[in-house]
């Protein structure tokens, strides 16, 4: 027992952030569930982190008030902005949200309350590690209950074929934006989480980078179901820290695990958690399917 | 004033190269290389370690050209061609390229660390000659001139040539190109050598213009290079070079007329205004739903 508090004691800081960085996950997943690319949710994140850190600290509102305002507020930024981006796909589609994400990092520079290239220093640590994982665990069971739901089966329908979606009935824009919406109000209470979990925040934390880490932990975890994403964040997060000794070559695993990953299970890790249907589907010739 | 004209022209030639080989492999293969930002950076290094052997610097861009096309080549054989065996979405391209370019760059900071270096003293041309009241210096002048041979000759090599005709079918459609007796792995091995070779050499020639090679110089150039594509068109040559240009003069009249601060929002502000209003581009031939 007291080596297990031991443990966690040591590596609070990378627990912590392997729960922050699944909630992330799964905020972009909902769009690329629906075969959708955008990569605003670091944006997202960064607005709710900012708002949020400034509410505890200069006006003092209590932390859950705050944490929730931060996400709401990234939410509301996500309406309009999807309503208009949602008129593009494909690469189209993440390069503009792409866009938007250095628009914003551009206004947290040229504002002096965000304290500009310096960022925000002394933010109190509210969040304790049962903060995440249960936001975390209620995160993945709603995500997981929607994808079974209505919801799910139409975001699922436009992924597959968006015209015959659409012929079917469905409201292919307004499912799209709710995908959309929901994944900023998730990456916005993340994004409040963690900087109250971390003692500083910048404005490059939430650039073009982290877009893209927080897409790569959804696409190799897979995107077939919510534990892909969770499991994707998992492994990222938890190898680099596992090889703080090599650090030097850090990068390089990474990297290669990547190419790994995506050539040789390119529906990502969760398919190994199905390896007995893949293999039973692959003996019948449906090997796409698996 | 004719200070800031020529320097945007300067920018604008590196953005260009940069955005050529970037545009070229999306137009043939319809895939976001993200690895393009290491191998522009690569080129900087390959050709940083010729000169520290002695080569002059005309032969290192050379260098820096074959090293990073056949680095090209070697990223599309790991990187891409398994997934194009199985027909895989494009994002998976481009989250392997990612990979890739990760690996690339800590190879290259275990060399040379994460520092800004510099080439040899008095490898590169340092001299000044007025021209009409202004001080030009050798070096840019040469560096512009390059580029802008670099894309008549791309431009002369897919709208004219056989390797060209082939390319551009194979854009249209692989199926039919290689029904039609077109070698494709052939002409997509030839796509990757160019795309990284012209990469390679606009980082190297950055380098020198700089001085200052690093191993995180890509990164800002790959967000541009985004601003260039989409403004003049996604796959399109002559408008990523047309858009290379709005972008570097539009930054300089936007350093001029705006607060500092706002210099990286006008790239951004541009892509997304473009992206709103006319979301193939000015010379854009598609339509923007293509994935």
């Amino acid at each position: 027992m007291d080596d297990l508090q031991a443990f966690f004691e040591a590596y609070q800081t990378t627990i912590g952030f392997i729960g922050i960085n699944a909630m992330l996950a799964l905020s972009v997943w909902l769009t690329l569930y629906t075969g959708q690319l955008t990569l605003g949710n670091a944006a997202f994140m960064g607005i709710a982190a900012y708002s949020s850190a400034l509410l505890t600290m200069k006006s003092g509102f209590p932390f859950p008030v705050a944490l929730l305002c931060g996400a709401i507020l990234a939410a509301a930024v996500s309406v309009p902005l999807g309503a208009t981006v949602f008129r593009l796909r494909g690469v189209y589609l993440a390069i503009a949200t792409l866009a938007f994400g250095e628009v914003v990092r551009v206004i947290i520079l040229a504002i002096p309350i965000t304290g500009r290239g310096q960022g925000l220093v002394g933010i109190p640590p509210k969040t304790e590690l049962w903060h995440i994982f249960l936001s975390l665990l209620v995160i993945a069971v709603v995500c997981a209950r929607l994808r079974v739901s209505m919801v799910g089966r139409a975001w699922a329908a436009i992924r597959e074929d968006e015209v015959a979606a659409s012929s079917q009935g469905i409201p292919v824009h307004r499912y799209k934006l709710a995908a959309f919406v929901l994944g900023a109000l998730i990456a916005g209470w993340a994004g409040g989480l963690a900087a109250h979990f971390d003692f500083a925040i910048g404005p490059d934390e939430y650039g073009f980078a982290r877009a893209v880490q927080i897409l790569v932990f959804a696409v190799v975890g897979g995107i077939p179901n919510v534990l892909g994403p969770i499991l994707g964040a998992f492994l990222l997060t938890a190898l680099p820290a596992a090889l703080q000794p090599l650090q030097e070559y850090r990068d390089i695993f990474q990297g290669v695990i990547l190419v790994l990953v995506i050539v040789f299970l390119p529906r990502g890790l969760a398919t190994l958690l199905d390896l007995r249907r893949t293999v039973r589907l692959r003996r019948v010739g449906a090997e796409d399917v698996a | 004033m004719a200070d800031q004209i020529y320097n945007a022209i300067f920018i604008g030639s590196i953005y260009a190269l940069f955005a050529l080989g970037f545009t070229l492999v999306f137009s043939v293969l319809d895939i976001l290389n993200l690895a393009h930002p290491a191998l522009f950076t690569l080129g900087a290094f390959a050709a940083l370690f010729a000169m520290q052997q002695g080569v002059p610097a005309p032969l290192a861009v050379v260098i820096a050209f074959i090293v990073c096309g056949l680095a090209g080549v070697v990223l599309d054989r790991v990187a891409f061609a398994p997934l194009r065996r199985r027909n895989a979405p494009p994002l998976s391209a481009m989250i392997s390229s990612i990979g890739v370019s990760l690996i690339l760059i800590r190879l290259i900071q275990l060399k040379y660390g994460p520092d800004l270096q510099a080439y040899p003293a008095g490898s590169l041309p340092a001299a000044v000659f007025p021209v009409a009241g202004l001080q030009l210096d050798t070096l840019r002048t040469v560096i512009i001139a390059l580029a802008v041979i670099l894309m008549v000759a791309l431009t002369y090599l897919v709208r004219r040539t056989r390797l060209g005709r082939e390319l551009r079918a194979l854009a249209e459609n692989p199926r039919a190109a290689r029904l039609l007796g077109i070698d494709v792995d052939r002409a997509i091995a030839v796509t990757f050598f160019l795309s990284a070779g012209l990469g390679g050499v606009a980082g190297a020639l950055y380098g020198f213009a700089t001085n200052s090679p690093y191993s995180q110089m890509g990164l800002n150039f790959e967000l541009k290079a985004f601003a260039v594509m989409v403004v003049g068109g996604m796959g399109s040559i002559p408008g990523a070079v047309l858009g290379a240009y709005l972008l570097s003069f539009g930054e300089i009249a936007s350093l001029v007329f705006l607060p500092s601060e706002l210099r990286d929002a006008f790239a951004f502000g541009l892509l997304f205004i473009v992206l709103l209003v006319r979301p193939r581009g000015i010379l854009g031939e598609r339509s923007a739903d293509r994935v």
